[in-house]
């Protein structure tokens, strides 16, 4: 490898596409490849839906075959989970913690190079199982078995490249905690952290926590199936339940992962546009840090139906209830920080009002299927699908489109089209409202999930949800074209950018320049969004 | 901001979100049996869970239009095109203790009624009856235990020849598509019915959303669950745990009868049993073989194989001029009982009985244009199946 030498240290970018990009170390540029690769996962995983949604557009198979039905739930799931969401996060976490705390750079920054690198070959092999033989894995995102076990010859490509993913995101976590214990500016105080770096504080020991059980949970489905082990087999003594209890032991605090970092940027964004300090700061950490713990105790809350003692039942249930109430605090304090403030709608706004009204919608059908009995009617339905769309793609994508707006003048150094962002967030709020609402009614109607056709009583909400589906997936396409235009040109960012923005990242002048903070900033409240007034 | 001002926009919101709300969840029949909210149900248990899906739904609508109603609040009146000036208040240590104490309560009003119907549809004791339910890729057995009753139920023919990709068949013309079987449970009313629930090869979830729940079948466990159904009917319910790619079409039909209904229906399903038996033992005429061969085909093979034998390539072959259906007696036997590895061709060694095996063979090595000859006794496949 070459070396490259630096004769004008500042804002000398390596020069070359591989310099630049493969064997870059630069945390912004690194976060920026997160971001990208990113979107190009959440389109891919869109396309599936789109598959998805137009077989369920009517009632009769006109489309696809069944298995490959499956095969579009399953990878579609693995794709936006893995591809989309947790990467878009840790794009932001590149970008923006450092610049948030005052370091140079991440804590590790060869390792930060890494656990990029991985995410494009994992990916690879993944969605290289479509054109295997038997077809890409089939049994849900939740890999239960013995179900998984009947995958064709994808089945350890697809093992593999989870293996992989966990690598990359347990590195990622790795290089957070170390960046932000560790790199934080003399007088940046941890109680003085913008709430987006504490709540990736928060995710990354949960994504220490949790991914290598996940790895646990994949190394014995695959000795199981090859090494003629029974951990889930019950012919060989084993059970198929006890790879539910490990799997929702990482898979739930792995929802937290996708929504911790997303309540991070909305108490960014809700203050900058409501001109005033976000309200109840230490609350809000100790809500996060509820959240995180709680999420360790409630996993059973995903398998009420496999026939667990009554006791588990009801721990799980109350332990659930539970997270309803720091969840509670959270939204309560978003709307404190807006009242009696000085607001204006700009697009990163809009974004985080939907998302708090629409997360509140997800949160709400959360605490329903918390209720035992009742779960035992909303498993596996419908209900259950829109739930966690509402979480995921209203919470944690809405809080992802809110954010990239926000920073986009930071990153790119223009401003965006205000007025097409606006047209993006009004037209995906009403359509993603007409793709997922309908499936609460499919689901208490008695539409179980994952099926790819269905009785004639569902035809009209399914038809429905299509419609919004392919409406949602195409207003996505402006959010390409608008970034993608603020990233060539347009008006010239201020350092500041927005009127009531307060933090270190807004000190340093638009575009943020390849180099930042080689010598410590001097912090104090003036430039601080949490002083010590608190 | 003058205090009264608030108010009377605070008010205004709060009537304008019900009204969304109203028109959202109420009007168009959420509440009634439009098909868009949970079903009663028929059974004491499934009551009870609809009344606290209700209780659940209303408090969360409630506090969903208070915060609602609050943020909007704020949204119309805090904003700076009204010339609002920032305050700088950054908490308050009351009204966090007040939004802490009061969702711990509303949570507390949710837990009591919940763990006690949790409790009530946990009690598996004393049944009077005892169905064993096992769940295979993709139908359901049911075994009644203290009855030496046992069948499969799987998807109906019209249904399953409708869900083909490419079908070309409106699933509207056909009767209850996808929710439909070839033979139902059967239970009497007014008795507590208690299910051992289980599985041959994968999880499945058995599910009739009428009677309030849904258990999984897990191989190699036993799950118990109970019902007692109130009123006579019947009741269609679904496979709810992904199993494959027949997930989306194993149902469930459960048919609440009378006693006196259910008794005839034992006797009827007794009789049946010493027929099936009687027919292994006889020699068979081909006229027999393939008049009933015909109606087997009918209803388990000419969903993939067509009615006329032709198949639907490439998934599907062509029983006509097929290699096996003119071939080896013991292999076409071996296929159609055990199936065929990697392909769509599943075992009917469990679900047909010897007589209906065997008439399907004669007919498809006779018919299409096959014309091999061959008479198979039901015998012969009771032979396959014992050594």
């Amino acid at each position: 490898m070459t070396t490259i030498t630096h004769e004008d240290h500042h804002d000398h970018k390596p020069q070359g596409f591989l310099n630049r990009w493969v064997f870059s170390t630069n945390h912004k540029d690194i976060g920026t490849l997160y971001l990208v690769f990113a979107l190009l996962m959440f389109f891919i995983g869109g396309a599936m839906a789109m598959i998805i949604r137009a077989e369920l557009f009517m009632p009769g198979m006109q489309l696809v075959q069944p298995e490959f039905f499956n095969q579009m739930t399953t990878v579609h799931a693995l794709v936006m989970v893995f591809g989309a969401v947790m990467p878009a996060f840790v794009g932001f976490a590149n970008w923006m913690i450092p610049l948030m705390i005052g370091a140079p750079d991440m804590a590790l920054p060869r390792m930060n190079n890494w656990s990029f690198w991985i995410l494009p070959f994992a990916f690879t092999m993944l969605v290289s199982t479509l054109f295997m033989d038997g077809g890409a894995p089939a049994g849900g995102w939740t890999l239960y078995p013995p179900l998984v076990l009947q995958t064709g010859d994808s089945f350890i490509f697809a093992m593999f490249a989870i293996h992989m993913l966990g690598i990359s995101s347990i590195m990622g976590a790795i290089n957070v905690i170390a960046t932000i214990l560790n790199m934080r500016a003399p007088g940046m105080t941890l109680l003085r952290m913008p709430l987006f770096v504490w709540t990736w504080l928060i995710t990354a020991f949960l994504l220490i926590a949790v991914m290598p059980v996940l790895a646990g949970a994949v190394t014995m489905l695959i000795t199981d199936r090859f090494f003629l082990t029974s951990f889930f087999n019950a012919a060989g003594g084993g059970d198929p339940v006890l790879f539910q209890h490990i799997f929702w032991f990482f898979g739930h605090p792995e929802v937290y992962i996708m929504i911790l970092p997303a309540f991070g940027i909305i108490s960014e964004i809700i203050p900058t546009f409501a001109r005033k300090p976000l309200f109840g700061y230490t609350s809000m950490v100790y809500a996060t840090v509820s959240i995180a713990f709680l999420s360790f105790i409630v996993w059973a809350h995903h398998m009420f139906t496999v026939g667990m003692p009554l006791g588990a039942e009801i721990y799980f249930m109350l332990a659930t209830m539970m997270i309803s109430i720091p969840t509670g605090v959270k939204v309560f304090n978003w709307i404190a920080t807006m009242w009696r403030g000085s607001m204006t709608f700009e697009t990163p706004m809009l974004f985080a009002l939907g998302f708090v009204v629409l997360f509140t919608i997800g949160g709400f059908s959360g605490l329903m299927l918390a209720i035992v009995p009742a779960d035992f009617q909303y498993h596996d339905t419908y209900f259950v699908v829109a739930h966690f769309h509402y979480v995921l793609v209203t919470g944690s994508v809405f809080a992802l489109m809110a954010g990239t707006y926000y920073w986009l003048p930071k990153w790119t150094g223009h401003m965006y089209n205000e007025r097409l962002g606006k047209w993006h967030f009004w037209l995906s709020v009403v359509f993603v409202n007409v793709l997922f609402f309908p499936q609460h009614y499919l689901g208490l109607a008695g539409m179980p999930r994952r099926i790819p056709d269905y009785s004639p009583q569902f035809a009209d909400f399914n038809m429905l949800s299509s419609i919004g589906g392919f409406a949602f997936g195409l207003t996505q396409l402006m959010f390409v074209y608008i970034v993608w235009k603020c990233a060539r040109g347009g008006e010239t960012a201020t350092a500041q950018v927005w009127e009531g923005a307060k933090g270190l990242e807004w000190t340093v002048p638009s575009p943020a320049p390849f180099h930042t903070f080689e010598t410590p900033p001097k912090i104090d409240d003036s430039v601080v969004a949490h002083g010590n007034h608190m | 901001m003058k205090k009264e001002n608030t108010l009377l926009v605070g008010l205004a919101m709060t009537a304008a979100i019900t009204v969304v709300t109203y028109a959202i969840l109420v009007a168009p029949g959420f509440l009634t049996d439009s098909g868009m909210n949970m079903t009663e149900g028929v059974t004491n248990s499934s009551k009870a869970v609809y009344d606290l899906h209700m209780i659940i739904l209303w408090i969360c609508i409630v506090i969903g239009i208070l915060v609602f109603a609050a943020m909007f609040t704020s949204i119309f009146l805090h904003r700076k095109s009204r010339g609002a000036v920032a305050a700088k208040f950054t908490h308050s240590t009351k009204a966090e203790i007040i939004w802490t104490t009061i969702p711990i309560l509303i949570l507390v009003v949710m837990a009591v009624p919940s763990t006690i119907t949790l409790i009530e549809l946990e009690d598996n004791s004393n049944p009077d009856i005892i169905i064993k339910i096992t769940g295979y890729q993709w139908k359901w057995k049911y075994d009644y235990i203290d009855e030496d009753i046992s069948f499969y139920s799987s998807l109906k023919a019209d249904s399953n020849a409708a869900r083909l990709t490419g079908a070309n068949i409106d699933p509207t013309t056909v009767d209850n598509y996808l929710l439909d079987v070839d033979n139902r449970i059967v239970i009497p009313i007014g008795k507590k019915i208690g299910f051992l629930i289980t599985a041959d090869d994968v999880i499945h979830s058995w599910w009739v959303p009428a009677l309030g729940w849904k258990q999984d079948a897990v191989p190699g466990f036993i799950n118990q669950a109970w019902t007692r159904v109130n009123e006579v009917g019947v009741y269609r319910g679904q496979c709810a745990e992904l199993c494959g790619r027949g997930h989306g079409f194993m149902p469930i039909v459960l048919e609440a009868k009378s006693e006196e209904d259910y008794a005839a229906w034992l006797v009827e399903q007794k009789s049946a049993l010493t027929v099936t038996q009687a027919e292994t033992q006889r020699i068979w005429s081909k006229t027999e073989l393939m008049a009933k061969g015909e109606a087997v085909y009918e209803q388990q093979c000419a969903g993939c194989h067509q009615t006329d034998g032709q198949g639907l390539a490439p998934a599907f072959p062509a029983m006509a001029g097929n290699p096996v259906t003119n071939g080896s007696i013991s292999k076409h036997i071996d296929i159609v009982m055990n199936g065929s590895e990697g392909t769509a061709m599943q075992a009917f060694s469990k679900t047909l009985t010897d007589a209906e095996i065997a008439a399907a063979l004669t007919y498809t090595r006779n018919a299409f244009g096959n014309q091999t000859g061959d008479l198979i006794q039901p015998a012969t496949i009771a032979k396959h199946n014992n050594g």
